[in-house]
């Protein structure tokens, strides 16, 4: 495997002494498989350095060795980490111990497995300080105390005498952080540390962090998949793929002006809330460790690629003193205009007069809860609905009655004029067949022990609508129909990608010719290259089969791509419901507006982030 | 069990006694329906050549001249005032018969559990700490051929091991004498309480070793060590409470199982415990004896199982917080 | 033992093509291990010990051959005499068939029953649930052995009460498996989706979740037969048989157990033989939780 060495010159981004220095990081596998290779970069005291990838692209694998830590099965074979003089990998198990939760501290993915579940919070948080050497009690609680004040948590002894089930995923978070700058650190990296929380809650998570990484001049790595938080959070931007940096610079450059083919294809695939696009996926997949190719890595999905592009793994390009890209073309793709990628969105007018679906003062409930309060919804022929919640807001719920899925509820559900049996089982089978349900995550809607081809097929069976070599055949051209070959269906679903099966489950929701569709989350647990190509797809076959589509998110940006009208949901009550361009771009309830302005995006954090760090510069601004 | 929710600790073991009771309850009948209802046990007891007023007068005895209902509160309300009738075979109240048999079992059950208890636990958390390292794979091996075993094997082959063929370490058989007490005799004790310790061991820590590797490979664990603190802390404080609540339920069920186990490896050693009890009774057709060590058996099962269900509610606080 | 959830928000953009895994490859890709090997080695030994040793045997079951306990020497045979002054070697040839067919037919109607059990209690999420497990828990109060001898003793030592016994026994042991596997498979999204299409019941136990807990029910399969196996021989060592002097590894034990010190023969085969039989069909049962347990790892890598 090549490592190429970076010159001097192009690492000199950050000015003075960084706070930390990483040159051409290696981690393997123990039967040697590369899973990162060739990695440098530096943070400079009180500036966040943005990691942003895809799954697999060993984002937290680069993170975790910052501590001198590596996962089972993982072990740092070559290069050198720095933090400030000292050499972490010369460093032996006690003096990593020292190191880990004093100088260089760690905020985890998920703070719900993260804090131990039998130990009570403040005991956590005082163990961090007593394990580096301050013992003294008075002293330690005034510090947590602070602590706790900082990250805006109570400090009295009840809450922190609370196990971490006690807290909300938010109030778990800041647990984390608190426990991250209980020592003042030098470094602080940050593993997706808002993944799973809701954007409300998001937003004031990093609101934190910034704060805290500025007051305490902390350098800080914030590793996360999402452009949108990086922005909202980061100076500088990695961006990861396959193992390798492939650019580095300024986030405003990387989201404007960027370098490299795979950065642009992602700014691409983000969802806008003002822009109204339509989103352009990434065809293809990541190629997984021990199979990446010789040369450049993105080059079998790249549009820009030529012969030279596989001959070697390309060297970081210097586009500008603090700018640089693994692209052969560099200095060609930095030119193009980002706004080609993505049309603005077009979607077709829905013929008002056939409403496929009502519901008419459904009232749900869970046990005795009343969770769903009184919804009002009529879907068009050929409309896309989007119903848009955080956490617990009843979305799912809504989605799951009119699929029969959730039988608790009263009032009226109509398709077309059939009154429908709060269960499945209860309606009639054409009924059921009209109706078709997408589940969020594609790991569990497809039964692992059957081919793709029998779970596409099952609803042929099922509705009695062909069997036998007729039912193949319809199987092979849904599959084509869904961008997959009719090979497929020979598979199984661990074959599969996350993106391939979710195609999967809309070729076995639409085999049986539905009118209505319900998709409940269906991107949520892709990447965002995938998450818009599938988004691609369903626009796709939505304007081909005229469908009427529920398409349930909690992705506000994500509906202006997707969905004419749009239903903001809040605590089992729709809160706002109409057009959806006016309603994101007017819209009339207090909720909605903190909706709006919470959810982190490239235009509102490019602009707040060079206005509250940088001096601003030329062409901050795009919207 | 809805009228009970709540009520914390208390509220939590008050329906698990009152749960444990309905299950005593419908063992209760289910050993009277068995052992009553299934022919004539006078019949059964005098054999073929009964004559009328024999059997008569031993149905009297029995108590089976008045309906079965009648029978079995008749025989329930023994139970519960401590009665549990007359040996057959003796013409000795059960209690008397089955006293010191309890207490032999008991000595044996209890030996057994307090040494193969932190063993097993230490032997499956070493393992797990050690992980495909020489000390887990041998352990595991072998607690894997070990728990494979029946234990009247291993009872044979300890025999053969430790007081005849190879070595004469102990004695063959454990014959306490009447009136005098099993710790009188601690040669006598060591080969089946060893078999007993054999028995159990291998599925504690078997459950041990797997519950640690997966609290050792949790995301808390993980953040323990990157905390920075001392391996000793993040072992016994962050892991072991954690790994600790699933092995409850598996020692309990293991225990229970002992009380169970004692049956054949009492007959191997010749040792007066319930076990050897059960066998003569079951021979003997001694039915109320057999009654009185079914439901005794069945209660050491209910009470480990309840008592296991509260050691994990006191270690697992997002359970106990619940209640 | 844990439950081994499946990590849902996975890899996107990651090609890890991992096999899909049927029961019957499960079983294969488990000889790759020597311990399945070794197991399966074991229990094919005995098996054939017990099937075909019968026709091998020198005599006959019941022919005297010379005074109880003789060495086999002084009485022309392999392996001595028993208590009976029968062939040792002979009897033990014979004395197989029986503990194995009993354990065998005992342990798959249990394991059958368990499983259908289990699957209900765990798809019905409801009061039938609470109800089939607690009558579940009454079952399990009484120990296999004990439930076994007082069913012999009420009803007499025949093969019908002696399967019918371990496989109530062994029922409640294998639907408490069943539903712990189950419970997070009924969870998931694709039974969802069937029900949504209107599948029926029975059509979702048998073709959706039964063949995903088909890895731990062999797995549990395998330690019931043990553990019937084991059951099986106890009960004729403890002298509850339908014939106290037929050719049976239990009786012989039991019986010839007095002569350990000088003719151990007669005790020592059948002791091996049970050990041997129930070490490798323990070896098979941990091959396959290895092997599915690797597999859940690979799937779990990114």
């Amino acid at each position: 495997m090549t490592t190429d060495q970076l010159p001097a010159s192009e690492a000199e981004s950050t000015e003075g002494r960084a706070a930390v220095t990483v040159r051409d990081l290696v981690i393997a596998t123990t039967s040697g498989t590369e899973v990162v290779q060739g990695v440098s970069f530096e943070i400079a005291p009180g500036e966040v350095l943005g990691v942003v990838g895809e799954s697999g692209s060993g984002k937290t694998t680069v993170g975790l060795a910052l501590l001198g830590h590596a996962r089972r099965g993982l072990a740092i074979t070559g290069g050198t980490i720095l933090l400030g003089d000292q050499d972490i990998r010369a460093m032996n198990d006690a003096q990593l111990r020292r190191l880990r939760g004093s100088l260089v501290s760690y905020v985890p993915q998920d703070p719900a497995s993260s804090l131990n579940p039998a130990l009570r919070i403040g005991i956590q948080l005082r163990e961090v300080l007593e394990a580096h050497g301050q013992t003294d009690a008075k002293t330690n609680a005034a510090r947590i105390a602070e602590m706790m004040r900082e990250v805006a948590l109570p400090d009295d002894p009840a809450y922190l005498k609370r196990y971490p089930h006690q807290l909300s995923g938010g109030q778990q978070q800041r647990v984390g952080l608190a426990m991250a700058f209980a020592n003042r650190p030098r470094l602080i990296v940050l593993d997706e540390p808002t993944t799973g929380l809701d954007v409300t809650t998001q937003s004031t998570v990093l609101a934190t962090v910034r704060e805290l990484a500025q007051i305490h001049d902390v350098a800080a790595l914030y590793v996360t998949h999402d452009l949108a938080v990086v922005a909202a959070v980061a100076t500088r931007v990695a961006v990861m793929y396959a193992g390798r940096i492939v650019e580095l610079g300024p986030a405003d450059k990387l989201f404007e002006s960027s370098g490299h083919p795979y950065t642009r294809r992602l700014v691409g695939a983000i969802p806008r809330l003002a822009g109204g696009r339509s989103l352009v996926g990434i065809p293809g997949h990541a190629p997984s460790p021990g199979k990446r190719p010789q040369g450049c890595a993105f080059a079998p999905r790249c549009r820009l690629r030529i012969d030279e592009c596989e001959a070697e793994v390309p060297p970081m390009l210097e586009i500008a003193s603090d700018h640089a890209s693994r692209c052969i073309r560099a200095l060609e793709v930095v030119d193009f205009k980002q706004d080609e990628y993505g049309d603005p969105v077009d979607l077709p007018e829905p013929d008002t007069d056939k409403p496929v679906l009502t519901l008419d003062n459904v009232v749900g409930y869970y046990g005795s809860t009343e969770v769903l309060h009184s919804i009002n919804l009529t879907l068009e022929q050929g409309e896309i609905l989007a119903v848009v919640g955080e956490s617990g807001s009843g979305k799912t719920t809504t989605a799951r009655s009119i699929a029969g899925l959730h039988h608790s509820w009263t009032g009226s559900i109509r398709l077309g004029e059939t009154e429908l049996a709060p269960a499945a089982r209860a309606r009639s089978t054409d009924v059921r067949r009209q109706i078709q349900y997408i589940f969020q995550n594609p790991y569990g809607s497809l039964n692992p022990r059957k081919t793709i081809g029998e779970s596409v097929g099952q609803p042929l069976g099922i509705f009695k609508i062909a069997s036998g070599k007729k039912a193949d055949a319809m199987v092979g051209e849904m599959l084509e129909q869904v961008s997959l070959s009719a090979s497929y269906a020979r598979r199984y679903p661990d074959q599969c990608s996350g993106g391939e099966r979710q195609r999967v489950a809309i070729a076995r929701a639409l085999i049986s010719k539905p009118s209505v569709l319900i998709c409940d989350e269906i991107t949520s647990a892709l990447d965002v290259s995938v998450q818009a190509a599938i988004v691609e797809l369903l626009g796709e076959l939505q304007r081909e089969l005229g469908l009427s589509m529920v398409f349930v998110t909690h992705n506000l940006p994500l509906v202006r791509s997707i969905a004419q009208k749009v239903a903001v949901l809040a605590d089992g009550s729709i809160v706002e419901y109409g057009d959806t361009a006016e309603i994101l771009a007017n819209p009339q309830q207090e909720y909605t507006r903190h909706l709006i302005s919470d959810t982190p995006s490239l235009e509102t954090a490019t602009a707040e982030i060079t206005a509250a760090v940088a001096p601003p510069t030329d062409g901050a601004h795009q919207a | 069990m809805k009228f009970l929710r709540g009520g914390g600790i208390a509220g939590f073991i008050t329906r698990r006694v009152l749960l444990g009771l309905l299950v005593m309850f419908l063992v209760s009948v289910i050993v009277f329906v068995s052992t009553q209802l299934l022919g004539d046990p006078a019949r059964a007891i005098l054999g073929r050549d009964a004559t009328p007023d024999r059997l008569a007068a031993l149905q009297k005895q029995l108590n089976l001249d008045s309906s079965k209902v009648g029978q079995y509160f008749h025989w329930l309300g023994g139970i519960l005032h401590g009665d549990l009738g007359t040996s057959l075979a003796s013409s000795q109240p059960v209690t008397q018969v089955l006293g010191a048999r309890i207490a032999n079992s008991a000595v044996l059950v209890v030996l057994a559990a307090i040494f193969s208890v932190p063993v097993s636990i230490a032997i499956g958390s070493y393992a797990a700490l050690r992980r495909e390292k020489l000390f887990d794979t041998l352990s595991s091996n072998l607690m894997l051929v070990l728990a494979a075993l029946p234990e009247f094997v291993v009872a044979v082959l300890l025999v053969i091991l430790l007081s005849t063929n190879v070595l004469h370490l102990l004695p063959a058989i454990s014959p306490v004498p009447p009136g005098t007490h099993a710790w009188d005799y601690p040669d006598e004790l060591v080969m089946p309480v060893a078999t007993l310790v054999i028995a159990v061991a291998p599925y504690v820590s078997r459950i041990m070793r797997a519950s640690m590797i997966e609290v050792l490979e949790s995301d808390y664990v993980e953040m323990a060590r990157l905390k920075g603190l001392p391996e000793r802390t993040v072992l016994i404080r962050h892991a072991l409470p954690n790994a600790i609540g699933p092995v409850f339920q598996v020692i309990a069920i293991n225990l229970a199982y002992l009380a169970g186990g004692v049956v054949v490896i009492e007959s191997v050693f010749n040792y007066p415990g319930i076990g050897l009890g059960l066998v003569d009774a079951v021979t003997n057709h001694d039915i109320p004896v057999v009654q009185a060590l079914a439901m005794l058996i069945a209660a050491v099962y209910v009470v480990l199982n309840l008592l296991a269900d509260v050691a994990t509610i006191l270690v697992t606080p997002r359970l106990r917080t619940r209640l | 033992m844990s439950q081994t959830e499946t990590a849902p928000a996975l890899a996107e953009g990651v090609d890890t093509p991992t096999p899909a895994v049927g029961s019957s490859t499960l079983l294969v890709r488990s000889l790759r291990l020597w311990r399945t090997r070794i197991g399966a080695l074991l229990t094919l030994i005995l098996v054939f010990v017990a099937f075909v040793g019968p026709l091998l045997a020198p005599h006959a079951s019941d022919e005297f051959i010379a005074k109880p306990f003789s060495s086999g020497s002084a009485s022309g045979t392999v392996f001595g005499t028993d208590y009976l002054g029968y062939d040792v070697l002979s009897r033990f040839l014979y004395g197989g068939r029986g503990i194995l067919l009993t354990a065998l037919v005992s342990t798959v109607i249990g394991v059958v029953l368990g499983v259908v059990i289990g699957l209900v209690a765990a798809y019905a999420r409801n009061a039938l649930d609470d109800v089939l497990m607690r009558l579940m828990d009454v079952i399990m109060a009484f120990p296999q052995i004990m439930l076994a001898l007082v069913a012999v003793s009420l009803v007499g030592a025949k093969n019908s009460v002696i399967i019918f016994a371990i496989a109530l026994t062994t029922a409640p042991r294998v639907a408490r498996v069943a539903r712990g596997a189950a419970q997070p498979v009924v969870e998931r999204d694709f039974i969802g989706a069937t029900e949504a299409m209107g599948m029926s019941r029975a059509r979702i136990l048998s073709g959706e979740l039964l063949p995903n807990i088909l890895g731990p029910m062999m797995v549990e399969a395998t330690l019931r037969l043990t553990y019937s196996i084991a059951v099986i021989a106890a009960l004729a060592f403890l002298g509850l048989a339908a014939n106290p002097d037929a050719a049976n590894w239990g009786i012989m034990i039991q019986k010839n157990q007095v002569a350990l010190a000088y003719e151990p023969w007669g005790a020592l085969l059948p002791i091996l033989a049970i050990a041997l039989l129930t070490m490798g069909t323990g070896l098979i049962g941990d091959g396959i939780a290895r092997t599915a347990a690797g597999i859940d790892r690979e799937r779990g890598e990114e």
